[in-house]
């Protein structure tokens, strides 16, 4: 069931065109990845999907419902709640106190007694943070900085989770323990839509894959036809590179869009 | 220094700040009694710029949004009271006049609070010149006449009713502190972006906390007309009812609550010795008094207390 729908999503800064018609559809628990050189325009992509800008024309719905022109607040209490590229934790408040904001002003649920405080706990238990619940945001690492941040995402208690470069600037063994918390939010049921860079972690952890040049979907499918797709790889590699595959044979021609 | 939410105070500083109030309101409920006439003056001129610098720094203190806009609103209350006193009773009158400077909070921050850092202050800083120069065109040209005379009320009732707003504006602040409005706003301080795609409406927060604060502002500036027998929009509308709130906060801090209580107080005793035994060099040993405490004491009073107070907290660690 799709759980996201696009449809010719534009945004122009001026003269610079960021996103062209851009058409996505992001599957109800799949993790889909968001692909594409620098500049691409996947950031925008995500700014545009949660609200953050106002697309020039284009349609976004979310389970079935037009979310299109909605501010941020709104769209995350709809739930979709977001990671930022440059991590935009809160210097000088708690780890506890991030996942609270969450719960507190995220989508609404019914509230049970003593249901906050314990999905904050495993909340913080699920993203490994237990031990540092006092610790203030400006004190953690970069790689619990970014853990933090999807607890505080989850704290909203989102259907759809947009990761901006989670694995970007952590060292391998950091990356395989994001790779495997990723996995781990879509068995929470949470779908996921990931910006990535490290191509290890994109092709291994991603049902699909979209590709996205000078604001333009140039490929779409499972990550071994991306692989594979000249297109991509041209933009990627330069014109003149060609796809050298181990066995060709296995790898089935990219779907072009 | 901001107080994040989760740095609860121990139960036994919370017993201790609590009789430490209950022993200052008691002392204030009493003080009539056994000082001066001019004493009550002056605590009632103290009392005024410890409202103004709380409630400041409802708003100011975990957004970093820096208002010069508070003349605007202690103005509005000014005049509203000016208007209302004759012919209503005097809390009725102060509640109107704290309704006025939220609304007018209300909307201005609606539209302005977009604006970031010295924008914003800017701004605020224009608002109080606009709002002045409005009400004096609307008196010269429509009632003509610049000032209004007020038929005051008697220190007493003025005192009273400067303790009660204190003690509003006090316990209004302690539970926006605790409440999850006040970890929204901490987070705004921090990052609106972040605060926003959490799900909190970064712009009704700040608006609502903006009006909250202009309105005791407003209730403060009702109140104190009374004490005047003659205003004019120079005079309610007193640049330095911006400026002191700020300076008064950056000279006691703005983490705890009893910092810019701490910094409103012994700021304006400062200034009433100054006035009178330095008449002459009044401005120019204020003006180096600031500079020190900007130079060396970077979070205020607060700064000072707390350092102490770890310190302390470390030795007797130590001694047991």
């Amino acid at each position: 069931m799709t759980i996201l729908e696009a449809k010719g999503l534009n945004k122009r800064f001026g003269g610079l065109v960021a996103t062209w018609g851009v058409d996505l559809d992001v599957q109800e628990g799949e993790i889909l990845g968001l692909i594409g050189p620098n500049g691409a325009g996947k950031t925008t992509l995500f700014n545009l999907l949660s609200g953050a800008l106002r697309v020039d024309s284009g349609v976004i719905r979310f389970k079935g419902q037009d979310i299109t022109g909605l501010k941020p607040h709104q769209i995350a209490r709809r739930g979709i709640a977001r990671t930022f590229q440059s991590v935009k934790i809160f210097s000088k408040i708690s780890v506890l106190d991030h996942v609270r904001l969450g719960c507190f002003f995220g989508k609404p649920e019914p509230r049970t007694g003593t249901g906050a405080d314990g999905a904050i706990d495993e909340i913080l238990e699920f993203v490994g943070l237990s031990s540092m619940r006092d610790t203030r945001g400006a004190d953690l690492i970069l790689a619990n900085q970014k853990r933090l941040e999807i607890a505080r995402a989850l704290g909203t208690r989102p259907e759809l989770l947009l990761l901006d470069e989670l694995m970007a600037g952590l060292n391998p063994s950091e990356v395989a323990e994001a790779m495997a918390l990723v996995k781990r939010i879509r068995d929470r049921g949470v779908t996921l839509l990931v910006i990535e860079h490290v191509m290890k972690a994109i092709m291994n952890i991603c049902d699909r894959i979209v590709v996205l040049h000078h604001g333009e979907k140039i490929a779409e499918g499972k990550p071994e036809e991306i692989a594979g797709n000249q297109k991509v790889i041209e933009v990627y590699f330069g014109e003149t590179a060609t796809a050298v595959p181990d066995q060709p044979g296995r790898l089935p021609p990219g779907r072009q869009v | 220094m901001r107080n994040p939410v989760s740095m609860r105070k121990t139960p036994s500083r919370k017993r201790r700040s609590f009789i430490a109030l209950i022993v200052l309101l008691a002392l204030l409920a009493t003080v009539p009694g056994y000082v001066s006439s001019y004493t009550v003056i002056l605590i009632t001129n103290i009392l005024m710029y410890v409202v103004l610098a709380l409630s400041w720094s409802i708003f100011s203190g975990p957004t970093g949004y820096i208002s010069l806009a508070s003349a605007a609103f202690f103005g509005t209350g000014v005049y509203a009271s000016a208007l209302l006193s004759s012919d209503l009773p005097l809390p009725v009158v102060i509640v109107i006049g704290g309704i006025g400077s939220f609304v007018l909070a209300f909307f201005v921050g609606a539209l302005t609070l977009r604006l970031k850092g010295m924008y914003f202050t800017m701004f605020t800083f224009g608002l109080v010149e606009l709002v002045r120069n409005s009400v004096h065109w609307w008196e010269v040209n429509m009632t003509g006449t610049v000032g209004r005379l007020i038929i005051s009320a008697d220190n007493m009732t003025i005192f009273y009713c400067m303790v009660g707003i204190f003690v509003a504006v006090l316990v209004v602040s302690y539970l926006i502190k605790r409440s999850r409005f006040g970890l929204a706003l901490e987070s705004i301080g921090e990052s609106e972006e972040a605060a926003a795609h959490s799900g909190v409406n970064v712009t009704m927060v700040k608006s609502v906390t903006f009006a909250v604060s202009a309105f005791f502002m407003g209730a403060a500036g009702a109140t104190m007309c009374m004490r005047w027998t003659y205003i004019d929009p120079t005079t309610a509308f007193s640049i330095q009812y911006s400026f002191m709130p700020v300076l008064m906060a950056i000279f006691g801090g703005m983490g705890h609550l009893y910092a810019p209580i701490t910094g409103a107080t012994v700021f304006s005793i400062l200034e009433e010795l100054l006035t009178t035994k330095f008449p002459y060099y009044y401005m120019l040993i204020f003006g180096l008094i600031m500079l020190a405490v900007i130079l060396f004491m970077p979070h205020g009073l607060e700064g000072v207390i707390e350092k102490g107070r770890k310190k302390a907290m470390r030795r007797s660690a130590v001694g047991t």
